[in-house]
């Protein structure tokens, strides 16, 4: 029987995704470390190489050459399962996304789906790491995370049945073939038919936000109450793959809201910049970093909010609002559509 | 090079993702039934969820098999490992031997349950696999959830509901009324 899988390509796709994964994440880093720098008037790192350029590279090899600590006490197995938890469903993400037209390593029908499923396994690392830890601060921290998440997760779900709901499709390229054209045909703008679209678009910001525990959002590590949260205990390259799991998920969740609300690969203005043709990778991959970019002058503009006006925000304003904006818009597609 | 496989490999192989996919579910469940430590525990449920959302896609419902992921791992697992953490259970009492006659009765008790599930599974007659369903049957569930299955549904949304409120209503009783 022939599988009609090429062993070839399915190796490259694995080794570029795990590489696009890991070169993100540690360049993001990077890009953290100037772009703080700046916004309290230092310059980052600048000693390795040019501009820090080399530093991420320092720092992983600083890392993976460290021993690999166990304190005492720590529960073994958990302890050392959470790191890979934090990684893995990630890389497994990235196999769904579809950055261009063809640009997809698999194309399932209810890619949207895959996602979520497999978003949702990250929160159980962040339970065990800090439960295994057998630290106060730790496991205060996985406290924290959990309730977060599942505070948050439900309006990030109810948002999502509602773009489901607008493009009528699980499938993420379908969703963006739906908003083919200028930015006015995209899913955040009213322009687009739906009126909820800017309202859909920013809960859905926030929401993501708060999912991967991003500042003001990011309770779970608190430095100035609980040191470092759920990875106090975590030297060397634990350490590491915890930084690259929420980093991979800053990059997933930017992805995602290109595909949902920004046109996928689509051009915003295909008539004003020609040379750059109407669709491509590069869009997306432009619309993704802006959107990065964005996320990290959150993190250093805005101050850490408190665990219980974060609580509030999704169960009295974010949950209420999302359901709402969910029947509306169905009443939408159903009369107008 | 394209991966072939010759025809008498198949059902080999098939059968052999399939036992693999039930040893990591039996295995899942040995562990959190064993595991002496609470967390331990979930993490062999979560396994367990694991094996058995393996099945579903092995049977060609990628969309089950999604769901299973997402409701049991990502919800339930971490509803279950939240109230532990909040619980905070005494692990050596956990420890402690439990009384002469639990380990018979459990064991009585899990053969006759397994016995009549085997038995309906056996003697049921199960509709014909309609159409290949690969394509994630989400439609088809939502029709028949809305249809068919429409009493159950809203039965189980009105258990859910009175859960809820339950839950509420607890959480209400044990609070200040200067705190809220």
């Amino acid at each position: 029987m022939d599988l009609g899988i090429n062993v070839i390509e399915m190796l490259l796709y694995l080794v570029a995704i795990i590489g696009f994964a890991a070169i993100n994440a540690a360049y993001l880093v990077w890009v953290e470390r100037k772009g703080a720098g700046h916004i309290q008037r230092r310059t980052g790192p600048k000693e390795v190489g040019p501009y820090g350029l080399l530093q991420p590279l320092a720092d992983g090899a600083k890392l993976m050459s460290k021993q690999l600590i166990i304190p005492a006490g720590v529960d073994k197995p958990l302890f050392m399962v959470a790191p890979l938890l934090a990684m893995v469903p990630a890389v497994m993400i990235f196999v769904t996304i579809p950055f261009s037209e063809n640009l997809v390593a698999r194309d399932i029908n209810i890619g949207l789906l895959v996602i979520f499923a497999f978003a949702s396994v990250n929160v159980l690392s962040l339970l065990m790491g800090g439960w295994a830890s057998r630290n106060k601060y730790a496991v205060i921290s996985a406290a924290r995370a959990v309730s977060q998440n599942v505070a948050y997760e439900i309006p990030l779900l109810v948002m999502t049945i509602t773009i489901v709901l607008v493009s009528g499709s699980l499938n993420l390229r379908e969703i963006v073939f739906s908003q083919a054209g200028a930015f006015w045909h995209w899913n955040w703008l009213p322009t687009n038919g739906n009126f909820l679209g800017p309202i859909t678009f920013i809960m859905f910001f926030i929401c993501y936000l708060a999912e991967t525990n991003r500042a003001p959002f990011d309770l779970g590590e608190a430095e100035s109450e609980l040191i470092a949260g759920f990875h106090t205990e975590y030297g060397s390259m634990g350490f590491g793959l915890f930084f690259m799991g929420e980093y991979a998920n800053i990059v997933i969740g930017s992805a995602l809201i290109v595909i949902l609300f920004l046109g996928g690969w689509y051009s915003p203005f295909p008539e004003v910049v020609p040379f750059l043709g109407s669709a491509g990778v590069w869009w997306f991959l432009l619309k993704m970093y802006l959107l990065i970019w964005l996320v990290v002058l959150i993190r250093w503009t805005f101050p850490r909010v408190t665990l219980w006006s974060l609580l509030n925000l999704s169960w009295k304003i974010l949950i209420p609002f999302s359901l709402f904006n969910l029947l509306a818009s169905a009443g939408l597609v159903k009369f107008l559509g | 090079m394209n991966l072939s496989i010759s025809p008498e490999a198949v059902p080999l192989i098939r059968e052999g993702i399939f036992v693999g996919l039930i040893i990591v579910t039996v295995f899942g469940a040995l562990l959190a039934t064993l595991a002496k430590r609470m967390t331990r525990a979930v993490l062999g449920l979560v396994v367990c969820f694991l094996g058995i959302a393996g099945i579903y896609y092995f049977l060609n419902s990628p969309f089950v098999a999604l769901m299973q992921l997402l409701i049991y791992v990502g919800a339930v697992a971490v509803t279950i490992c939240f109230a532990i953490m909040l619980a905070e259970p005494d692990e050596r009492k956990l420890a402690a031997k439990t009384p002469g006659m639990a380990g018979p009765l459990a064991v009585l008790l899990g053969a006759t349950v397994t016995w009549v599930l085997a038995g309906t599974a056996i003697k049921a007659e199960w509709m014909a696999p309609a159409v290949k369903i690969n394509e994630g049957s989400v439609k088809d569930v939502g029709v028949s959830l809305l249809t068919t299955y429409s009493m159950v549904f809203e039965l189980v949304s009105i258990v859910l509901l009175i859960a809820i409120l339950g839950s509420l209503v607890i959480a209400r009783s044990g609070r200040d009324k200067a705190e809220c």
